[in-house]
């Protein structure tokens, strides 16, 4: 849709005239090695900027927007670079090409919190190049030295006559020239836009309706389908009676696939009401045994038998022997849905040569490298059409591309547009969760109160099996955050038994962190009770050695108010969590009532993600990870018995609403380091916050989630 | 054939009487600034307003709106100017932007009743409205910012 049509293999080119006029940048990045299957890296331009010759400076994106505000981050980068009228900056979503996959991944992908970081380099570079260019090309018209002129707000400026043309007016001429070799990129200090809060590009295209999401996408004569999918992981429809169902009006088609029967209408509500009316008799195989209190028993056990060990320092078992006080404790987490606030959905209309797909998603060359497979076009036939990402949270980046693939296999039956979209049940119940894991963890204090030895062992399911990210198989998912407990201890064992499950899981919102930061962040809480020490001073000296750490510890605790005092029934807990190389401390504010409610009043949180781009987009972040992390940590849970999911929408799989939300303070340090992402960082801490708060409000110590009070010890 | 007007517009839509009216502001209608969320009226990204009251419109029927006035987002106003519009802005409120039509137009109600709301009648007004990304603080002052320019603060 906003992809630049009409160009030719020939357009891969470093510069070029852009199609409507204009000025056409692209950087060839190195050619990645791990090709997917079917990926070809010229069917569409590459590019990351146009300059119009009305001015508008269009940066192509080739990450997904999901809220993070990677759609004006980025631009940012390029606009900065460019000297830019932010004004006049929009932003296209790019085509499927390699010059867009993660440099690290080798796939065209949004996740990992890792585009601010990935494209820091890229796209100031793309941006001084057009900057380069239309210096070159004033200079040229004037006749004058490029090097006594300056560019601001998107005019090149001559200095000596004051002379000024508009990008616009400089873009043609612009095009015409080479590319310099190499442009220098700003010293950070003439950085006029990176650093300073700025509005969001696609702020006003979400209060008036107009934002494109996936499930917006229409295609002339498009039809849209519901899939009655199955009740339990895996199972197989045996016999379908759809009598009733083509009886509806509207109804088009019952069509089997893959992922279960689907029942293809003119719109939402005949799918939907043809899907109830389906007869299906489900072989619901080996997982209808699956259930989860039968999950937990089997993990619990498994936790008190040695892990495959993963980090070994000293020798935790000799220490244990000497110390002065130990303690252990078992923790728990259950699955988790994402439940972004759009379902998924995908619309393909397949041709006989070519496929279009509109669709949300975090994966894009992954999808395309499945519908090409599937279709059996060539590579350069079918687009994938970026749209807006109604939540992520990981459910978009499927390594499977399930949700495109189904689409394409209806679309492949009924030769026609369709829209696969899928319920709120279908999302609850739909699997790839956030892993139920169980921990097991154990330390020993010398006589000073010091900890001197640190056991712990996780039992989970791990995420990253089977796909790119575990290429040697190995995966180490369910193991991060507790490899990297920062604490100086100096003999630590940190061991894992990988389990398999016929739970379908997934990535989501900080993957291993959402569950390690709270094992080790409520439990160093407990070292520090059982020291008789100050938790957030007991922290501090374990973190001598670790500046960045503690920076952000002290802010948070600085700026949370550590230590005033508190009305009765309330208590102040602290959590500090690195992950995706961004350092976040979080001090929760709660009180507990005598029936056993814990409402959150008051959170302060405190951010290392290196130098930032847009503070506003930082502050943004962390408050919606300090929500989305509470919602887990008050309330979500999936459970299974006899192979179905217990839970099918809002009312019983509950996220945090308004009037439980706390007020949130977001503080930042401020460095030359490295960009990082913050998409995902401010999760982690805030389940351990809030526990380790509710233990200084009331002595009970929380260790399972959801927090529910009469579990809490 | 139901007849209704959405957005000052006069429409006639051939629809079963029972579908609901989400569905035929999105595909009848084209207005797809009004989100699917849950189907039952636990999310509130579906908010609509009927002669001026909020519904959620996954679970209200097409009947429902016949020969009413429907308001959706893109009938709030025609060019952002509505104060909570623009306090959304100026604020940057969205994050993935799916849920904030229905926070919207549930707040446009609020705003009516309430020209001067406190923290706990947003709270109240808006429990119905899920937010997934978690903009909750920035909904409560954009709000309060809204409730300020409708006053005609600057």
């Amino acid at each position: 849709m906003n992809s630049p049509q009409g160009l030719s293999r020939r357009d891969f080119l470093r510069v070029g005239v852009a199609a409507g006029g204009g000025l056409l940048i692209g950087i060839p990045l190195p050619q990645l090695s791990s090709s997917q299957a079917g990926s070809n890296e010229a069917f569409r331009p590459n590019a990351f900027v146009r300059v119009g010759t009305d001015s508008i400076v269009t940066v192509i994106i080739g990450k997904s927007e999901m809220g993070t505000g990677i759609y004006t981050a980025l631009p940012m980068m390029v606009a900065e670079e460019m000297d830019a009228d932010w004004r006049n900056v929009r932003v296209e979503a790019a085509p499927v090409g390699k010059v867009y996959f993660h440099p690290t991944f080798g796939i065209q992908m949004t996740g990992g919190s890792s585009s601010v970081t990935s494209e820091w380099d890229s796209l100031r570079k793309a941006g001084a190049i057009a900057r380069a260019m239309l210096i070159a090309a004033a200079a040229g018209q004037w006749a004058v030295d490029p090097t006594g002129c300056r560019t601001e707000k998107g005019e090149v400026v001559h200095q000596a006559t004051n002379r000024r043309l508009s990008y616009g007016a400089l873009a043609e001429r612009a095009a015409t020239l080479s590319p310099p070799a190499d442009v220098p990129v700003k010293d950070a200090s003439d950085f006029t836009l990176i650093g300073r809060p700025t509005h969001r590009l696609d702020t006003a295209s979400k209060a008036n309706g107009t934002a494109l999401f996936g499930i917006d996408a229409q295609a002339p004569g498009m039809l849209t389908a519901l899939i009655a999918r199955p009740p339990v992981f895996g199972a197989k429809a045996t016999r379908i009676n759809d009598t009733k169902t083509k009886k509806i009006a509207g109804v088009k088609a019952v069509v089997p696939v893959q992922a279960g029967v689907a029942v293809v209408a003119n719109g939402f509500w005949a799918a939907k009401l043809g899907r109830d009316a389906l007869e299906i008799y489900w072989d619901e195989g080996p997982n209808a045994t699956i259930s989860t209190a039968a999950i937990r028993e089997e993990y619990a056990r498994l936790a008190k038998t040695p892990g495959k060990v993963a980090r070994h320092d000293g020798d935790a078992a000799e220490a244990f022997g000497r110390a002065a006080k130990q303690i252990t404790a078992e923790y728990e987490v259950p699955y988790l849905a994402h439940a972004t606030m759009e379902p998924l959905n995908c619309l393909v209309d397949l041709r006989e040569d070519r496929c279009d797909i509109w669709t949300g998603t975090q994966f894009q060359s992954l999808d395309h490298a499945a519908a090409v497979n599937l279709t059996g076009l060539q590579p350069s036939q079918v687009h994938v059409h970026t749209m807006m990402l109604g939540g992520g949270f990981g459910r978009r980046g499927s390594a499977t591309s399930e949700f495109v693939v189904e689409a394409v296999e209806v679309a492949k039956a009924i030769h026609a547009p369709v829209k696969v979209v899928w319920t709120r049940e279908d999302d609850i119940r739909g699997g790839w969760y956030r892993p139920l894991a169980y921990d097991r963890i154990a330390a020993g204090l010398d006589e000073n109160g010091n900890p001197i030895a640190w056991e712990h062992t996780i039992v989970s399911q791990g995420v990253l099996e089977g796909t790119m990210f575990a290429p040697d198989g190995n995966d180490g998912s369910s193991l991060e955050g507790a490899v990297e407990m920062p604490y100086a201890i100096p003999n630590v064992t940190v061991a894992l038994h990988p389990r398999k499950v016929g739970v379908p899981v997934l990535w989501w919102r900080s993957v291993g962190n959402s569950h390690t930061a709270f094992v080790v962040e409520s439990f160093i809480d407990e070292l520090a009770h059982l020291a008789g020490k100050d938790p957030y001073e007991f922290r501090r000296t374990l973190l001598k050695k670790k500046p960045r750490h503690l920076a952000v510890l002290d802010l948070a605790a600085k700026k949370g108010n550590w230590g005033a005092s508190l009305p009765k029934g309330h208590g102040r807990g602290i959590a500090l969590h690195f992950s995706f190389d961004t350092y976040v401390a979080e001090v929760a504010e709660v009180s507990v009532s005598e029936q056993g409610k814990v409402r959150i009043h008051r959170v302060v949180a405190s951010v290392d993600c290196g130098r930032i781009v847009n503070p506003d987009g930082v502050a943004a972040q962390m408050e919606g990870g300090i929500v989305f992390g509470l919602s887990a940590a008050l309330k979500g849970e999936i459970t299974i018995e006899r192979g179905h999911v217990q839970q099918r929408n809002f009312h019983d799989y509950q996220v945090l609403r308004i009037n439980e939300a706390p007020s949130i303070e977001v503080y930042m340090v401020d460095n030359a380091e490295h960009p990082q992402g913050v998409g995902e960082p401010p999760v982690p801490p805030i389940a351990p916050a809030v526990a380790n708060a509710i233990f200084a409000a009331t002595g009970k110590r929380v260790r399972k989630l959801p927090i529910r009070m009469s579990e809490a010890v | 054939m139901i007849a209704f007007t959405v957005n000052r517009r006069q429409v006639r839509v051939e629809a079963d009487s029972s579908t609901p009216l989400l569905w035929v502001l999105r595909e009848n209608l084209g207005l797809t600034g009004t989100k699917y969320g849950c189907g039952m009226a636990q999310c509130g990204a579906c908010t609509v307003h009927i002669d001026g009251e909020a519904v959620r419109s996954c679970v209200a029927p097409v009947s429902r709106a016949a020969g009413r006035h429907v308001t959706t987002i893109e009938g709030l106003s025609s060019d952002l100017s509505h104060p909570l519009q623009r306090a959304w802005i100026e604020i940057d409120v969205p994050q993935c932007g799916y849920c904030q039509s229905g926070q919207i137009m549930s707040a446009a109600v609020l705003l009516r009743e309430k020209p001067n709301p406190t923290d706990d009648d947003i709270d109240q007004a808006l429990a119905g409205n899920i937010c997934r990304c978690g903009t909750y603080c920035r909904i409560r002052r954009a709000v309060h910012r809204a409730a300020e320019l409708a006053r005609g603060a600057k």
